[in-house]
């Protein structure tokens, strides 16, 4: 992780960072004061030059040096739950993107973060962790919540897990919004299409010949999302 | 027009207003700590509603290109709860240490008792060890009284006035506050402690050093658009473009910049770089 900043951020902030994991190595507690000042010390752009600020799957450098510190921790699992449950929004968007790279189990933090509405939040808490530890009927939940508040799902980990009911609520979720005359994002065909409900596609379909122009519409821009 | 607001209760208002807020000029804005309108009972509402402040209203605020900062303190009527007062102060030290809070606050007085004062000089002695500045709040009651004892236990526990935000002021109690060196704020209100027109006439008595305005929104009856009506009511008694932007803009970020943890990097503020050189206004990736 050390490596991937060393090329992002300024020499003293480096420096910062290496004496902080040193300090938490010998004397854990302190990760109480350094895990909250990581972003003003450390910074808070995209860890990969070029990637869009706004994009919730991208990496931040406080997310890279928040896991560098949560890994010179003798024992992660002690502190984990104290710093998410006084952390603030990055700093619990930190823990849930160290988790693939502790050996804890975190799965509360991570049903804990599907629960909120923040954006952020939720793609984090959907990484490598969340595709070994969740249920099938949770990863499915989680999938439909990422299409429901907006959190794009082709980056996540574990799409694979969809199973044939996580299609069947994303069909149904995108018949709902046809026929309110909204829209969906062309991506939830790809899991849709793993296992592709009939029931749901056809009353999809049936909507290309509602009365309503809005619902035929957006019936049409649906389907021709579909590859 | 840039709008900083530096006392908007931000919980208990609508998407409404953010959207209707930012469309005023907001871009930024801090939400200080205090009571809901009626007491907590446990320390543990605290824990959550201070991570509310630093998470989810946050991330509400930044939907709407506003950028949510906080203060964190014991507000004083809660203060009165002998086991809630030990029990949050023992929890500010962890709440204190982060990114956005600029300020320990509110605290002061509501009924001018012992326990207050206690929670008052507790949370002045965090904050010179936090480096933060203070944003206190004034009584509703024995106004001039309360401000007056207010500004000699800031000034026992040492706080250099420059740090110290003075807030709910009047027509009565701005001469002494100015006169400490502290900073002065007016809450503009519907009806009760200042209205524009009231305001415009103390700036014209006293001029736009070191006065902040804000509309103090919460639960109550309040008006998140007063700092816009308040500009309205400044550009019909003549004040000129650079006034309006010190009262409403600068003399804010410079009071809180004093925390070292603004974050207003993304907000495209090339010019406060050059306006505060040497201060730490852009904190983060610099």
């Amino acid at each position: 992780m050390i490596e991937r900043l060393e090329d992002r951020v300024a020499p003293e902030a480096l420096a910062w960072l290496h004496d902080a994991a040193a300090e938490v190595a010998q004397e854990p507690a302190k990760i109480a004061t350094r895990f909250p000042a990581v972003g003003r010390k450390v910074g808070r752009g995209p860890l990969e030059p070029g990637a869009d600020p706004e994009d919730v799957h991208a990496w931040t450098i406080d997310d890279a040096a928040r896991t560098y510190l949560l890994q010179a921790l003798p024992d992660p699992a002690g502190e984990l739950r104290e710093l998410y449950r006084y952390g603030d929004a990055a700093e619990r968007r930190g823990i849930l993107r160290a988790l693939e790279y502790l050996d804890v189990d975190a799965l509360d933090l991570v049903e804990d973060a599907i629960r909120t509405n923040d954006t952020r939040l939720i793609a984090a808490a959907l990484g490598p962790h969340a595709t070994e530890h969740l249920s099938d009927a949770a990863y499915d939940q989680a999938v439909l919540k990422c299409v429901f508040v907006g959190v794009p799902i082709t980056p996540l980990h574990g799409l694979h897990r969809v199973t044939p009911d996580g299609a069947r609520m994303l069909a149904a979720l995108v018949h709902e919004r046809v026929a309110a005359g909204r829209d969906v994002p062309a991506e939830v065909w790809i899991v849709i299409d793993r296992h592709p409900p009939e029931d749901e596609i056809a009353a999809i379909v049936a909507e290309l010949d509602s009365p309503y122009d809005d619902r035929r519409g957006a019936a049409e821009r649906a389907l021709g999302g579909r590859a | 027009m840039r709008i900083f607001e530096p006392h908007a209760h931000m919980t208990s208002r609508t998407t409404d207003d953010y959207q209707a807020m930012a469309e005023s000029g907001v871009r930024a804005l801090v939400e200080p700590a205090f009571w809901l309108g009626q007491p907590r009972t446990s320390a543990g509402s605290f824990v959550d509603y201070f991570n509310s402040l630093l998470g989810w209203e946050r991330f509400r605020a930044a939907q709407f290109g506003i950028r949510h900062h906080c203060t964190i303190g014991l507000n004083p009527k809660e203060a009165n709860d002998d086991n809630l007062r030990r029990e949050v102060l023992a929890l500010l030290p962890r709440f204190l240490a982060k990114d956005g809070v600029v300020a320990v606050g509110e605290i002061g007085f509501d009924a001018m008792t012992a326990a207050e004062e206690e929670a008052l000089d507790a949370q002045l002695r965090l904050a010179d060890e936090q480096e933060l500045p203070v944003l206190v709040h004034t009584p509703h009651r024995d106004k001039a009284a309360g401000t007056r004892r207010t500004l000699e236990l800031v000034a026992a526990a040492g706080m250099r006035p420059e740090t110290v935000l003075i807030d709910h002021n009047n027509e009565l109690t701005v001469h002494e506050v100015l006169a400490s060196g502290c900073w002065a704020g007016f809450s503009i209100y519907p009806n009760t402690k200042m209205d524009e027109y009231r305001m415009v006439r103390v700036l014209e008595q006293v001029g736009p050093e070191r006065i902040l305005i804000n509309s103090a929104c919460d639960w109550g009856v309040s008006d998140p658009l007063k700092i816009a009506k308040t500009v309205k009511a400044m550009q019909e008694a003549g004040f000129d473009a650079d006034d309006i932007d010190r009262v409403v803009w600068r003399n804010p970020v410079e009071f809180f910049a004093q925390s070292g943890r603004l974050i207003l990097d993304d907000l495209g503020e090339r010019d406060l770089a050059a306006t505060f050189e040497g201060n730490t206004v852009l904190r983060g990736e610099r």
